[in-house]
């Protein structure tokens, strides 16, 4: 029997990839884990390796064919005698479409090492490629940028990169430091191309030393330098968290404002995909609940970029947290020498009059979808990104909940003690006599994040669980 | 459970000098002097913080240095414009060592508004930027990597200012010192730890807590080079820390110097130290005192009279008895201070 090599899934959320190459030709002789071929996902190169022996019997899908999905037979290998012919597989799924210059477009550096085997623990999960289309925001994507201006369409990723490099031009001052930041170009690519343009003195490479690192940026902070502190996730800063929150956030204050603390602690937050309970955490309210901290968490590339910006330039410990699902999502970003985006200013992300629907990060994702579904039952939400979790923008929550007279709040967080529950209290004591329904609160559930796909799935908010609790708050 | 384990050795009457086993070098008249006082300063502030913490003018946490003063004062000496220093929460000495204005400290203790940090830091968080004094931090260790953090300032500024990083020898076992030991030495970063190991973590002595109780050799899996120091013997401080200053400074990397002093009050001001006999400080008062060191040096070597002396005494008792009228009669932050300086 002729046997179909399929698309592999190289990462748990990878949907679909670029065949790059093949490294063996028809009529190659091939054993077990001979590399036949290479695939781009967004972020990597990786090698595929065949599992079967037997001779190279059909390419079905050509090197440079772009966005094959996984599972789409690529080849087909042959046992001793068996004929070409006897091959009878289906067509790719979608081909033909030429590969992108990856290379090109985002400025891949020409030594990147690809990334290895999934089995690490500490190699992140890919993000999910294969969302192409992100709900955008209705409403203007920038209330600061001047009208008329040219938009590019960027993924997070790279406007993140793209307001490093720019702070960095900007301010000499300016490093970034962290777990695989310069030669392996970022865990998930953020840092691509830093190290090459800045050098390894302001890219450097740290070793798996959380507490230590976070420690010796502050204390770069204190001397006055301007530190990127990046973790390769939030959930690995749980060990760096004593430095951060007492000797990052507390220490202006202990000072009678003799010593600032300007730094930035970025990476990825709350759940990826599949990687289970101590790797999908949400910290937006951990780190909300401090007095000294700035806690920026966008939604938009345009915002990412213009935020993280702010929050390089800022005087303060800024937590800015990203997520690893919006890392390969596209956006609008405004074609602008410096687009900074304030700190602390939520955005009317999608204008409405029924019910107010709040979020954030990637929690704009189960609000926007879930607002386009109302709309289909007339029901008109408006949608407030809030962007900073603190200083938190109450009042443009609460002239919209003035406006609607209800509320729904999305997080990915668990409900007790989150930041759903503080935007609540603030709309309860702002604007209690305009509340026609309790506000809602859609989260994660409380309990661990799952491995199973089925629990992680029920785990997790959804849009249903939106529409669902805004249509309870309208009475609809 | 007992572990039979050689106590730490008391700092003894054969100092452990450089660790090379000589006599330190002599400093002469003019830097004995200038130690006499500065140690005596500190030895007269602490006091007076004992006592005024006993009349309810110092809340909280108070953590006296009285019996360790040669290690700073030693360590000062070494030091040059730009270089920084950062310590635990034991950290008066330190302030006053590196020249910060003992009003300004007491004045912190008692909460007032003239104090360093305007009453709102306490005894231990205050900070100096003009005197690149880093603070004063009251979590254990986690001043090793922020101490770290302003010598990698220093490397990635290109300059030769070093970090006195120091910490004690109960600290001395938080795993994140180790994590800045890997990276300083990985990164060659100009800092000295300084490990004032004065033989109780609290309450807990340095043979029940520690595997390795010779904490020179701490750094060495990390190559770090270090020194056992008598740290009563503000000469022995002197040499060993201008060796391991010159070594960062001249892009080495780190160094390790064990500094073997002694506390003679208990950990805190609440602390009764019953974890020692009476006769253990007593001893260590009356053979190796850093103070009457230099006293005996002075005089025997008629570097000044015991009137001299006497008169700086004096002077030192008129500063601190200054500090405490100011830190006593100065007022309360305002009650707007309640919600500045959170963020700039």
């Amino acid at each position: 029997m002729p046997i179909n090599v399929l698309m592999p899934a190289l990462s748990p959320t990878m949907e679909k990839g670029n065949l790059a190459k093949w490294t063996k030709s028809v009529g190659d002789k091939v054993k077990a884990g001979d590399v036949i071929a290479e695939i781009e996902t967004d972020k990597a190169t990786m090698e595929v390796e065949a599992v079967d022996e037997g001779t190279l019997g059909k390419i079905l899908v050509p090197e440079g064919t772009a966005d094959v999905a996984v599972n789409t037979p690529i080849a087909v290998i042959l046992s001793e005698g068996e004929d070409a012919s006897a091959a009878n597989a289906p067509a790719p799924a979608k081909a033909e479409t030429p590969a992108q210059d990856a290379k090109g477009k985002e400025s891949q550096p020409p030594a990147a090492p690809e990334a290895p085997a999934a089995e690490d623990a500490r190699k992140p999960a890919e993000p999910a490629s294969a969302v192409a289309n992100p709900p955008q925001p209705e409403a203007a994507p920038e209330p600061d940028v001047p009208e008329g201006t040219e938009m590019v369409t960027m993924t997070v990723r790279e406007a993140l990169r793209d307001a490093m490099a720019e702070e960095m031009r900007r301010d000499d001052t300016v490093f970034v430091m962290g777990e695989e930041v310069a030669e392996y170009q970022g865990a998930y690519k953020v840092t691509q191309g830093l190290l090459q343009e800045f050098g390894p003195k302001r890219v450097v490479d740290t070793p798996i030393t959380e507490h230590g690192f976070a420690g010796v940026g502050v204390g770069a902070a204190l001397a006055g330098l301007k530190p990127i502190v990046e973790f390769m996730t939030f959930n690995f800063a749980m060990q760096a968290i004593d430095q951060i929150i007492n000797s990052a956030a507390k220490t202006l204050y202990m000072s009678g404002g003799q010593m600032g603390c300007p730094i930035v602690f970025r990476g990825p937050n709350g759940a990826a995909a599949r990687v289970a309970a101590q790797h999908s955490q949400d910290y937006s309210a951990w780190y909300s609940h401090i007095p000294g901290l700035t806690v920026v968490a966008p939604y938009t590339a345009a915002d990412f970029k213009g935020l993280l910006k702010a929050a390089i330039r800022s005087p303060n410990p800024v937590i800015f947290l990203e997520n690893e699902i919006l890392y390969g999502q596209s956006f609008p970003v405004p074609k602008l020498d410096d687009h900074v985006v304030p700190i602390g200013k939520a955005k009317v992300a999608r204008p409405g009059k029924d019910v107010t629907i709040v979020a954030w990060s990637i929690g704009m994702t189960y609000a926007l979808k879930a607002a386009e579904e109302l709309a289909k039952k007339h029901i008109y939400a408006e949608v407030i990104d809030l962007r900073t979790l603190r200083p938190m923008d109450s009042e443009t929550v609460v002239e919209s909940v003035k406006k609607t007279g209800r509320c729904v709040v999305v997080e990915e967080g668990w409900q007790q003690s989150g930041v759903g529950a503080e935007v609540s209290a603030r709309i309860m004591e702002s604007a209690f006599d305009y509340l026609d329904a309790p506000v809602g609160r859609v989260s994660g559930k409380n309990v661990p994040m799952p491995y199973a796909a089925n629990l992680e799935k029920l785990a997790l908010p959804t849009v249903e669980e939106v529409v669902a609790a805004a249509r309870a708050v309208c009475y609809r | 459970m007992a572990i039979a384990k050689k106590a730490s050795p008391i700092p003894s009457a054969s100092p452990a000098t450089n660790g090379q086993g000589a006599a330190p070098p002599e400093l002469g008249k003019a830097v004995e002097l200038a130690a006499y006082r500065q140690m005596l300063l500190i030895r007269r502030f602490e006091e007076k913080a004992g006592q005024m913490y006993g009349m309810g003018l110092i809340g909280g946490f108070c953590h006296l240095y009285i019996g360790q003063e040669a290690v700073v004062v030693g360590m000062q000496m070494t030091l040059k414009e730009g270089d920084q220093i950062i310590t635990g929460y034991r950290d008066h000495g330190h302030m006053l060592s590196c020249g910060m204005d003992p009003k300004g400290v007491m004045a912190e203790l008692t909460g007032r508004r003239g104090g360093y940090s305007k009453g709102k830091g306490g005894s231990m968080h205050m900070f100096s930027v003009e005197k690149g004094f880093f603070g004063g931090h009251g979590i254990v260790g986690a001043q090793v990597s922020l101490g770290t953090g302003l010598a990698f300032a220093n490397h990635y500024r290109g300059n030769d200012n070093v970090s006195l990083t120091y910490f004690g020898d109960g600290a001395a076992n938080q795993g994140q010192v180790y994590e800045s030991f890997n990276m300083a030495a990985l990164w060659k970063l100009p800092v000295v730890y300084l490990i004032e190991n004065n033989r109780y973590a609290m309450g807990t002595s340095v043979n029940r807590a520690s595997a390795q109780t010779d904490f020179s050799k701490r750094g060495l899996s990390f190559n770090i080079p270090g020194d056992q120091v008598d740290g009563m013997d503000v000469r022995a401080v002197k040499a060993a820390g201008d060796k391991a200053v010159e070594w960062c400074r001249s892009g080495k990397g780190p160094y390790i110097l064990e500094m073997m002093t002694y506390r003679y009050r208990g950990h805190s001001m609440s602390d009764p130290a019953k974890y020692r006999t009476r006769e253990e400080v007593e001893k260590v008062r009356t053979e190796r005192d850093p103070i009457e060191q230099v006293r005996a040096r002075v005089i025997a070597n008629k570097w000044a009279s015991e009137d001299e002396l006497k008169k700086v005494d004096a002077e030192v008792r008129a500063i601190v008895n200054e500090a405490a009228e100011f830190s006593t009669n100065d007022p309360e932050p305002d009650v707007s201070e309640l919600y500045t300086d959170i963020v700039r």
